[in-house]
């Protein structure tokens, strides 16, 4: 089984929605330290709603093109459908069942996300 | 050496017969005598040992000490300085439990940044829990034991000098005769134990030379079976050891308010073990024993040249060897990276594109990782007995075929 389709080398050498969004209201970061993937986001949510969202990251391929194909999901979608984005999802997104060795690097992006969404909102000293 | 007539020893190469096995660092494959022994135990004396008086009880016994004789006998140990364990970790961790009352706030223990997790969590955490110094020295750039550094961190009230005698990440072969004997000179009392789960497959160990207070190893890294582990220790230090585990078999006597406990080895193998695989063991040392070190060394050597050589000449700069590039003190590991390619990505496109088997990560040395190599992690290819000179081709192929799929120049 190829893992390392067009599709997922595209998004690895031409990640979407990189970068650091300005005025975020949520934001955090996290990492897999038995590899060393890290990934960190921010994002600007207003009505219960994804707005707008950017991503800086480093590691392997899966883990950062896994990342930057959810960023382009779940703009501007509420953030229940967000949090209740599973494993499967993740996998369809990507196209190919990466198997039980790299599953970890997959979801590390969608893992980051929903960790802001619940934990990283910004409060006013922050800003 | 014929590499095809020995990859006859291993069934799993009938079953796949493209597998390219570069991770005998991480477990060694199994010889088919070392399964059949297995099932021996199962179809020909199951039963449980030092207990029955029948037949196939004494049998199964009889196989079993006799596995700890032969053991003892590959190490030049006293077969009562042999305790089977799980493992190398479980071997240092009953050593580091068992000495649990030498360890106090005015004491210290030391160690290198080079160790496995196995022989560096369980210092770590009992001098975190004994309020001891945690003394943990560098290497040299040339990736060696910083020897004076070392010397420098032992004092009078050092109790314990844990080092590992090759490397699963540099592959270096640490000149412990030498190092024990400058330890012994700066404090005698010191008690000093190696982990020699990466070098028991490809370096000959005398105990008594090399003069170790305890030695831990694996057999799965020496074809055995996985579940069967060595602690080697001097009679005078194994009795040191408050047991880790008390229960079936270790005691002499129980009463409701003591227990007094068996002597050597038995006090320290309480409960059921591995009976299976420790007498499995026995082949495993039989077949090392067959081929012999002296052909397994030249072999490793050989390949390690023909590998370093050859990953230069193809990649050049593109490809970092960590470890030091002499092949002559080093065992048959390479550890590197390539390009700015994630050693998990290249693990996954050499298995999926050519069979071949090596690890990504950090290799359960992440302080070696992050504070002293300062990167994520590496790839590992390791070898063995059965590891030709076209595995070699084949993963050199099978790196350019990772270049192809992952770089941006197209």
């Amino acid at each position: 089984m190829n893992i390392y389709q067009e599709d997922i080398l595209d998004h690895y050498h031409h990640p979407r929605n990189c970068g650091i969004l300005d005025h975020p209201t949520h934001k955090t970061s996290a990492n897999n330290p038995t590899c060393g993937d890290d990934v960190s986001v921010t994002l600007i949510i207003k009505n219960d709603t994804v707005q707008n969202i950017k991503f800086t990251g480093s590691g392997c391929a899966i883990s950062q093109a896994a990342t930057s194909l959810v960023t382009e999901k779940i703009l501007h979608m509420p953030i229940t459908d967000v949090l209740s984005l599973t494993k499967d999802d993740i996998i369809t997104l990507l196209g190919v069942d990466v198997g039980i060795g790299r599953i970890t690097c997959a979801l590390l992006g969608i893992e980051t996300i929903q960790k802001a969404i619940t934990h990283g909102k910004i409060t006013t000293n922050e800003k | 050496m014929n590499i095809q007539d020995i990859k006859k020893d291993f069934a799993i190469f009938s079953k796949h017969p493209n597998l390219i096995y570069l991770d005998s660092t991480a477990t060694s494959l199994t010889p088919q005598r070392v399964v059949e022994k297995l099932c021996e135990y199962y179809t020909t004396y199951n039963a449980n040992i030092a207990r029955g008086v029948y037949a196939i009880g004494t049998r199964a016994t009889a196989e079993y000490e006799n596995s700890r004789k032969i053991i003892a006998q590959f190490i030049h140990a006293q077969d009562s300085e042999i305790i089977f364990t799980s493992g190398t970790t479980m071997s240092l961790n009953m050593v580091a439990f068992g000495l649990r009352h030498l360890i106090t706030s005015e004491t210290n223990i030391v160690t290198t940044i080079m160790e496995h997790h196995a022989n560096f969590i369980p210092w770590q955490q009992l001098c975190l829990d004994s309020h001891a110094q945690f003394r943990i020295t560098t290497l040299t750039e040339n990736h060696e034991i910083d020897q004076i550094a070392l010397l420098n961190a032992i004092d009078n009230k050092t109790r314990i000098v844990a080092l590992s005698h090759v490397s699963n990440v540099l592959g270096i072969i640490n000149p412990l005769k030498d190092i024990i004997q400058k330890i012994r000179k700066k404090n005698p009392g010191v008690i000093i134990v190696v982990d020699a789960a990466q070098s028991i497959c490809h370096i000959p160990i005398d105990v008594i030379n090399l003069d170790c207070d305890f030695l831990a190893f694996s057999m799965h890294k020496i074809f055995g079976p996985t579940g069967v582990g060595i602690l080697y220790g001097k009679s005078e230090q194994l009795e040191k050891l408050t047991p880790l585990f008390t229960g079936g078999e270790m005691i002499s006597e129980v009463t409701s308010q003591c227990t007094h406990f068996r002597e050597l080895p038995h006090r320290l193998e309480a409960g059921t073990p591995h009976i299976s695989g420790v007498i499995a063991s026995q082949e495993a040392i039989n077949y090392i024993q067959k081929i012999g070190f002296s052909e397994i060394i030249q072999h490793e050597q050989e390949i390690l040249k023909y590998a370093i050589t050859s990953l230069q000449n193809n990649f050049g700069s593109s490809l970092h060897v960590y470890g030091p590039t002499d092949h002559k003190n080093r065992c048959g590991l390479i550890s590197f990276t390539f390009q700015n390619y994630h050693p998990h990505d290249i693990a996954t496109i050499l298995d999926q594109e050519k069979s071949i088997a090596v690890r990504a990560g950090q290799h359960c040395a992440m302080p070696l990782h992050r504070e002293f190599l300062h990167t994520p992690a590496t790839v590992r290819a390791s070898f063995s007995v059965y590891t030709s000179i076209n595995d070699i081709d084949q993963l050199i192929d099978g790196l350019k075929k990772v270049d192809a799929i992952l770089s941006t120049r197209k």
